[in-house]
Formats: C-alpha cells, structure tokens, sequence
C-alpha cells in the first residue's frame, strides 16, 4: 500500500478529539487559577501593607509552592490530566513541569539526577523566555527609548 | 521466514502483573499482582527487575525444574540496554540471550527458544519478557508525576513480568510453526497513535505466515496481535482487507484491548501496550484456553514499534515489526 494511502486509511481509524470541550475546561481552570492570583494579590497588598508589584511577587511564590507541594503528594498530575492547559499555562505549571522532573531523577543521586534532570521539561522556556525578553526588551528600547 | 517445529512444547507459563492489569477483567487469571507499582522496591527500573525475577521463580515451580536444570533464558524488555531482562536473569546464572524488538520480544523469543529446541541444540529454556508503565513513561516520555494529556489513540504501557517455558517434553500446547516479521516503514511519526504504527507490521506478518503455509484464516481459532489497541485493530482488519483481500474480523482479537476494561478503565486510553502486554493475556488466558482445548490452533502475532525518541526529534518515521508464533494443542 502507498504510504499517502495508507495515511487516508489511519485517518479514518482516527477519533476526534474533544476539542471545544477540553479548550472550556482550561478557559475555565485557568480563569480559577488567575482569581485565585487576583485574590492573594489583594490579600498580600491589604494585609501585609506593600505595593501591588510586591503583592504580585508573593502571589507568584505561593502558587509556585502549592503547585509544587500537590506535585510532590501526587495528586497534581491528576488534575493536569482533567484541566491540561488551564494548569500548564500559568506559572503552576512551570513548577509542575520543575518539581515532578526533580522527583523523577532523584534516584540517580543529585548531580547525575537531579541537577541534570530538573530543566527536562522547562528549560526551553527558560531558554526561549530569556531570549524573548531580550528581543522585546531591544524593540523597547528602539521604539520607546527604554 | 516460516518454521515449522515438530517437538516444541509449552510446558508452563507464569505471570506477575500490576495494579492496573490486576483490576482488568483478567486480573484473577494472572498467578501474582501487586498494588503498589513500587512493589516495594526503591525505583520504576528495580521494580521491574523484581516482577521479572519473581515471574521466573514462579515458572520454575510450575514447571517443576530447578534452575541448574534450564539450557537457555531468552528474554527482553524496553529499557535501554535491556537492563530488566539482564539483571532479572543475573542471579538465576543460566546462559542468557538479550533480544530486542520493542513490544514484539515475547514472540521472537520463542522463535529463537523453538528453533533451538527444534534442531536438538537444547532440550529447554525459559523465554521472558517484562515491561513496567512507569519506567517506560520515565524513558520515552514524560515524568511520571507530570500528567500531560494525550490523545485518544494513545496506548498504556503494561506492568508486569511473564514467561514461558518451552521443551522437548510432550505437554498439551505446542509451539507448531512461527513467521519472522521484517521492520515496516509506513511513513508513521505520531508516538501516540502506535497501533497505527504497528498494523501494516502486523498485516505483513500475518500474510506472510499464511501464504508460506498456505493457510487461511479459518485455520485458526483465534489471530491475536500483541498491542494495536482499539484503533489499530480497526486499521488492521481494514488493512488486511484491502491490501490482500483478507477478512480477518471474524477471529481476530488484540490483547491490548483485551488485557483492560476499556469501559472502566479510562486512564488506559486505546489500550494496552508494552512487551508484556501480548505475554499477559497469552500466558495467563489464552494459552490456558487452549489446554482446555476450547481453541484448537491460534496464532500470537506480537507486534512492536521500533520507536526511538531520538529518531522521532530528529523528524525520522517509526518503524514496526511483528514476529509470529503459531499454537496448537496437542491431541
């Protein structure tokens, strides 16, 4: 068989997948996760008396903790199952993708394992943030004088 | 390439399975499971090390033999370097040979174990095969705690260990004839959508074996291939059919589909998958059935895709294989 036709017969034999419904579920999970920011924000910048930057900050470690913390009870890929991009996209995902690689490779000790291991999944957004930012901030520069 | 055997016996199986499989609808068919995919070891690797060595102690009870008493282990997993199969194998100290065709290990050891036996260079040997979801997941894909969706053709990498012994001495199934499969390029990418990988493997197979012998279809009771899962079966049937004009639906079955309750269990997606997968159902099930001589012949097409993340980065097609081995009770 050829292999384009061979190609048409798998694409027959291919379900669809749930699209529309899995885009809701991440609108919806993601949108959780942004008010459940909004309102540490809020309640960082009130109760600690600083700067909504700084509030942002904190914000940003506490999500960055318990996302790592339901990662290390094991109950967090469960929900990146059910949620995928609403968890993935925002920062709590970043820390999933950190803490379930480091506990992936601590068995190979921390240097073979863990070191090498913990960037497996977010070191190309490290990389390609880093880069961006760089470009962005160089069109700023350019374009509104810094 | 077919062989025929005239004095291939299975003697005994045994199988060592895990939580998942342990509540499929075989679960009560395999003769040890566990709960935990630790099973109490320290990492996914050792693990299945453990099932692997514990499916042989079993085998050898069953069988009645003492390990000074066994010619031969055959035996290969998916882990690289075929570590499970060697470090499983260390502590018995038999002569060992390391085999490797991803899913389709079961069946290309007892080809190598039965043209041995055949030609009187051994009189037995032990012919393994182990695969574990976690210490696979570790190696081709993602963390294991990381949980990134897949899609719906997306296959389970099974959890066990399972091995047969094969012999000169007469028993109630025996190995009758085998087909060595060749690798099948079909222009495949999507490490997801194996069972669309593997279906022409297995259809070349297929064919081969039943030309060599000329044979049909109806010559046996039961085709089963190792781990297509429910799209690729569809792709197979629909493959056979329009390539070689061969309807092979009425007595075909794939043991990924077979080894879980795809109703219930829906973290499986499209199936089983894994070398262990295709040794479960044949050695605790269908093998069993055929003692029972409710199946009189069937034929084990385990089948494997050749897949190596490197090769896939790189925008390389997946290659699959499929090795055939045909089973008849004796009369």
């Amino acid at each position: 068989m050829e292999k384009k036709v061979y190609e048409n017969l798998v694409s027959q034999h291919k379900p669809t997948e749930t699209r529309a419904q899995n885009a809701f579920i991440a609108f919806v999970t993601g949108g959780i996760v942004g008010v459940i920011g909004q309102l540490l924000i809020e309640f960082y910048s009130y109760n600690l008396d600083i700067s909504t930057q700084d509030a942002s900050v904190f914000m940003i470690v506490t999500l960055i903790f318990f996302a790592s913390l339901f990662t290390a009870l094991g109950f967090f890929d469960k929900w990146v199952t059910f949620a995928k991009c609403g968890l993935l996209i925002p920062i709590t995902g970043f820390a999933h993708s950190m803490t379930s690689a480091g506990m992936e490779y601590r068995k190979e000790g921390p240097i073979f394992g863990l070191g090498s291991n913990i960037f497996k999944l977010a070191g190309s957004v490290i990389l390609y943030g880093v880069v961006s930012a760089w470009f962005f901030g160089l069109l700023r520069l350019l374009i509104m004088g810094g | 390439m077919t062989f025929q055997y005239d004095n291939v016996y299975i003697n005994a199986t045994s199988t060592v399975a895990g939580p998942y499989e342990a509540k499929g609808p075989l679960g009560k068919l395999f003769d040890k499971t566990y709960e935990d995919l630790y099973n109490g070891e320290k990492s996914w690797e050792t693990a299945e090390v453990q099932l692997l060595k514990e499916s042989i102690d079993i085998l050898l009870k069953k069988a009645n033999k003492k390990k000074e008493e066994i010619d031969l282990a055959i035996a290969g997993d998916l882990l690289n370097q075929i570590t499970s199969s060697s470090y499983a194998i260390e502590e018995l100290n038999l002569p060992f040979l390391g085999i490797y065709s991803a899913c389709a290990t079961s069946t290309e050891g007892m080809i190598i174990g039965a043209s041995l036996i055949d030609s009187g260079k051994i009189k037995n040997c032990i012919t393994a095969t182990s695969s574990h979801n976690m210490s696979s997941e570790k190696q081709f894909r993602n963390p294991t705690e990381y949980g990134a969706p897949k899609p719906k053709t997306a296959t389970f990498t099974a959890t066990g260990g399972a091995c047969l012994y094969l012999s000169n001495e007469k028993s109630k199934v025996r190995v009758e004839s085998s087909t060595i499969g060749r690798p099948i390029d079909m222009a495949q990418q999507d490490p997801y959508n194996m069972g669309a990988v593997m279906a022409p493997g297995a259809a070349d197979t297929i064919y081969r074996h039943l030309t060599d012998l000329k044979r049909q279809v109806t010559d046996y009771d039961l085709i089963v291939t190792g781990d297509l899962g429910v799209y690729g079966k569809e792709i197979l049937i629909d493959y056979m059919k329009t390539e070689y004009g061969i309807d092979i639906s009425n007595n075909y079955d794939d043991c990924g589909t077979m080894l879980y309750d795809l109703e219930e269990q829906k973290e499986v997606m499209a199936g089983g998958s894994g070398p262990v997968c295709s040794a479960l159902v044949n050695c605790s099930h269908i093998i069993k059935l055929m003692e029972q001589k409710k199946l009189k012949r069937v034929l084990w097409v385990a089948t494997g895709a050749l897949f190596s993340p490197t090769f896939v980065y790189q925008k390389e097609n997946i290659l699959s294989i499929a090795h055939a081995v045909s089973l008849e009770v004796v009369e």
